[in-house]
């Protein structure tokens, strides 16, 4: 069946499952979903990234943070239809070669994090904060998480790893 | 030889005493010469890379191949009976597996006389029926195609009409029933020979856990085991809940907890949703997930209770000569209250304290333990109240604490404390503070319309953890260990301080030692509550470590041929007159070997009590013009003995603080009283502190081993951080505006309020 057209010429799509491709931690992969699934419940149901966590599904507690295009996301807000042929970046991409990002070491050597729940979303807000402030302050960091929630309370040592995350460079 | 003892254990404010099998002795307290190589020692959790990478697996984590989704139905009403469900239309959809109810399902025992399903109904959000289905889309459209014939009965939610004569009485005996007192001398008498007296009714809402790991279970039914993962702070009490439950012997539980978001006290023991998936994996033979979502989690996963609390003290030449504190607690369905006159009972030595504290059962769902249960709610108003009075009798508020302060003995049994250091508290948060700049009145704030004030705050908790426990030691040929113990890591650090106890009484490297908890497969343990993991596990740790390590120093002398005396095992290597071989190649000798080792916890001694003390101290300013509060700094100082891991202890300190931040000024939950629904269900409607709610927090440990506690000399310390936060920030406001604000939190209308009450404005 041809694809149905819009008024504005874009292909009109589902309501039953479509296959949507998507570049996930650099690898192009195709999920078959319908057009009302998260990018969150594609990734963790579909691709097996647990990483990324579900606290509310519905945009207030920042835990389910990825990166699209480089930029961070609630995926529990983001429609996986949404992000088809854009880069989505995961916690599991973020170590190399068996070497955590400096962001991650941050937080096992400042102890920023107790049950760890938060900690995927609150180190994806802090990788892309790094990105375009590759040098943050505290206050700079706080902005980056302050849609980050974390029960525990590991916010002190949460800011010290954003801060000390700066002054390391990737080996 | 094997022997039955008597032990003293005090669990969230209870005491009780209980028997023990032991085998062998208890170990001589650990030294604490700065000579240990990892007790003391700062070290990073030891499950870091799999939390900080993604790969932690927790409980929602699981997909288990064929697996089903289930979901609960909840009752929209406050109180009603359920006269008649149709599940027809429900049943009917494609990927529809399976439906319960209470017209279906046997009668399931829940957690007492309680069954999973009841007749009637009792607060917004109870369980009324389950469906399983395929996925999770399918079990939720399912939900909405159920019809449930419900005859509406009269409700209360509030604490304070449930008290009234108008409310509908919930048990035959009414709403209201005595949950405990104490009294000692004579208040009626003391409170008129005072020179001065306070008499104030202060109030705490209700706040909810929220642990961002939300309650749930995977149950998979083999026909033979039943095995269930779930987000829980104690496998070996799902177990039990799961045995009573579905009357399967406990051979054929296993209950298994890797990773958890979270619990906070609301996730002791067996849920209904355990039951639920466990109920379908035994029907269809597959794995069943079942997870609350965030909305559910605030409504039926338990919370800490509404107080009102009533309380009159006196004062006589400088000193408190008398305490009576009443208290009320909602408890929802709850069957039983934490005790808010817990801290009025122990925490200073007055001659004449008279407490009462009742249940009041209401439509609202049930409170379960959370983080210091009754005693976060009951220091708010001892400790505001002790400043109130300090207040009236024109003494500095520190001053009249430290007159009370110093006691040895626990004031109830009379039973000597094996170690307090209350008043060194005291004295290192009054430094670090800066006591000395606290004025009477207090003084001006960085803007013409800010205060600035001082407050403080103590506390008293349990925390000295007891028997049972168990733990066994591997030590494999190659030299590797493995620790198992009976307990779970809830975010505390719990497998990071064992391994480093092990790794300390043994003699190896931290990182040769692998941990395997937080699965009922293993030996038994207690529950991750009550501050008592570490002083409950790590001395069996320590012990089953000191057994490993004999044993193997004695294969050493036989494959060394030098006598085990002159053998020391030390960091994964048998050191010999100076000469080191690695355990492995010792072990090599008589491959496929394994060395076990086993610990238990040694009861405590029965004539001593066994508490943590600390002090906090609070800076704020307060806006008078629009009644916010900005938290400044807050110092903790506390005595909780011997310290393992400084960093996570300081973590754990901060987390504490925190909630309890939240405690003080934004999180409460609202109910509508003609309804009875949350209205704060969700993280949007519920304030729970944010990173830029936090101030500066100071942590100082007093660190002195409890050496009569247990052979670690350490003690609990989860909960002790967040009971006074609370207190110390309210004793801060009135300190920096003159105004007392009775009702937690103290949001910015209470404290405009309270302004305009003490005439600052109007
Ligand atoms: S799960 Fe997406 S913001 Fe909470
Ligand atoms: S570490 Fe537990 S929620 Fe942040």
């Amino acid at each position: 069946m041809p694809p149905t057209i819009d008024r504005r010429g874009a292909a009109l799509r589902g309501p039953s499952a479509v296959d949507v491709a998507l570049e996930v931690n650099g690898e192009r992969v195709v999920v078959h979903v319908p057009p009302r699934r998260t990018l969150l419940d594609a990734l963790r149901e579909q691709l097996g990234l647990t990483g990324t966590k579900k606290v509310c599904d519905e945009g207030t507690c920042g835990a389910c943070t990825v990166l699209v295009d480089g930029r961070p996301v609630y995926s529990c807000l983001t429609l996986a239809i949404a992000c088809e042929n854009r880069r989505v970046e995961t916690i599991e991409g973020l170590a190399k070669d068996g070497e955590l990002h400096p962001v991650q070491r941050a937080f096992v050597d400042t102890d920023a994090f107790q049950c760890g729940f938060c900690t995927p979303g609150q180190v994806m807000s802090i990788v892309a904060l790094l990105r375009t402030v590759p040098q943050p302050t505290e206050d700079d960091v706080k902005r980056a998480v302050a849609g980050n929630l974390c029960r525990c309370g590991a916010y002190p040592n949460i800011v010290a790893a954003g801060v000390s995350a700066g002054r390391r460079k990737r080996t | 030889m094997t022997r039955i003892l008597k032990s003293i254990e005090e669990f969230e404010g209870e005491v009780s005493e209980s028997l023990v099998i032991v085998d062998g002795h208890d170990l001589p307290p650990a030294r604490h010469d700065g000579g240990s190589p990892e007790i003391g020692r700062s070290r990073r959790r030891i499950d870091a890379t799999q939390r900080v990478t993604g790969r932690a697996r927790y409980t929602q984590d699981l997909y288990l191949a064929g697996m089903l989704h289930a979901r609960i139905l909840r009752s929209p009403h406050a109180r009603a009976r359920v006269r008649r469900i149709d599940t027809k239309r429900a049943e009917a959809l494609p990927g529809v597996r399976g439906v319960l109810h209470r017209f279906n399902t046997p009668k399931t025992p829940f957690r007492g006389d309680d069954v999973i399903f009841r007749e009637e109904v009792r607060f917004v959000g109870e369980e009324v029926c389950a469906v399983a289905a395929d996925d999770e889309d399918t079990a939720r459209e399912a939900l909405a195609l159920i019809e449930v014939d419900y005859e509406r009965l009269p409700h209360v939610v509030d604490l304070e009409e449930a008290l009234g004569d108008v409310a509908p009485q919930l048990e035959s005996d009414g709403n209201v029933s005595e949950s405990g007192s104490h009294k000692r001398g004579d208040t009626k008498r003391a409170l008129k020979e005072a020179d001065v007296a306070v008499d104030v009714t202060y109030r705490t809402s209700t706040q909810l856990h929220n642990a961002l790991e939300t309650h749930g279970a995977v149950a998979l039914y083999d026909g033979e085991m039943l095995t269930v993962w779930e987000s829980t702070q104690h496998v070996f009490g799902v177990r039990t809940g799961l045995k009573n439950a579905l009357k399967l012997p406990y051979s054929r539980i296993r209950v298994i907890c890797d990773y958890m978001g979270g619990g906070f006290g609301a996730k002791n023991g067996v849920g209904k949703y355990t039951i639920v998936a466990s109920l379908f994996a035994m029907r269809f033979g597959k794995a069943v997930r079942c997870v609350l979502t965030r909305d559910e989690e605030n409504l039926a996963a338990g919370n800490r209770s509404a107080t009102l609390q009533q309380l009159r003290l006196g004062a006589k030449g400088g000193r408190i000569t008398a305490i009576e504190h009443t208290s009320w607690s909602n408890s929802g369905q709850g069957k039983w209250i934490a005790n808010p006159t817990g801290p009025t009972n122990t925490l200073y030595e007055v001659a004449n304290v008279n407490t009462r504290s009742y249940k009041v059962v209401t439509n609202a769902g049930s409170l379960s333990a959370f983080r210091a249960p009754g005693y976060v709610e009951g220091a708010f108003a001892l400790e505001s109240a002790i400043d109130e009075l300090a207040e009236a009798a024109g003494v500095d508020p520190l001053t009249l604490r430290r007159r009370h302060a110093g006691a040895g003995k626990d004031p109830i049994t009379g039973n000597r404390y094996s170690d307090k250091h209350l008043l060194e508290c005291y004295r290192i948060g009054a430094k670090e503070i800066g006591w000395d700049r606290r004025r009477a009145g207090g003084t001006r704030g960085s803007a013409p319309h800010r205060r600035r004030g001082i407050g403080m705050a103590s506390q008293i908790w349990g925390g000295g953890g007891g028997p049972p426990a168990y733990a066994t030691v591997h030590v494999d040929p190659d030299g590797s260990v493995v620790l198992t113990a009976g307990t779970q890591d809830i975010g505390t650090g719990t497998r990071t301080v064992l391994a480093q106890i092990c790794a300390d009484e043994l003699g190896v490297e931290l990182d040769d030692v692998r941990v395997q908890i937080g699965d009922s497969a293993g030996p038994f343990g207690p529950m991750s509550a009550g501050s008592m993991t570490l002083a409950s596990v790590g001395p069996a740790v320590r012990l089953a470590a000191h057994d490993a390590r004999e044993q193997l120093l004695g294969a050493a002398a036989g494959v060394l041929e030098t006598p085990k005396a002159e053998l020391r095992l030390e960091a994964g290597a048998i050191v010999s007159k100076g000469a080191r071989t690695p355990l492995g190649e010792v072990l090599g000798k008589v491959d496929n070997n394994t060395v076990i080792g086993k610990g238990i916890r040694f009861p405590n001694a029965d004539d001593l009590a066994q508490k943590t003390f600390s002090a906090q101290f609070a800076e704020v300013e307060v806006d008078v013009r629009t009644g916010e509060i900005f938290v400044e700094r807050i110092v903790a100082a506390l005595d909780v003995g011997r310290i393992v891991n400084p960093l996570t202890a300081a973590s754990q300190v901060e987390g504490g603080v925190i909630q309890g931040i939240g405690f003080a000024l934004s999180e409460e939950r609202i109910v509508d009283r003609a309804l009875g629904r949350v209205m704060s269900g969700n993280l949007e409607g519920y304030k729970v502190p944010t990173v830029k709610d936090v101030p500066t927090i100071v942590v100082k440990f007093v660190d002195r081993p409890d050496r009569r506690a247990n052979n670690l000399g350490a003690k609990g310390l989860g909960e002790p951080p967040i009971i006074p936060t609370a207190a110390a920030i309210a004793n801060a406001v009135a300190n920096a505006t003159g105004a007392r604000v009775r009702h937690s939190p103290l949001t910015r209308a209470r404290v405009l309020e309270a302004l305009a009450l003490a005439g600052i404005r109007d």
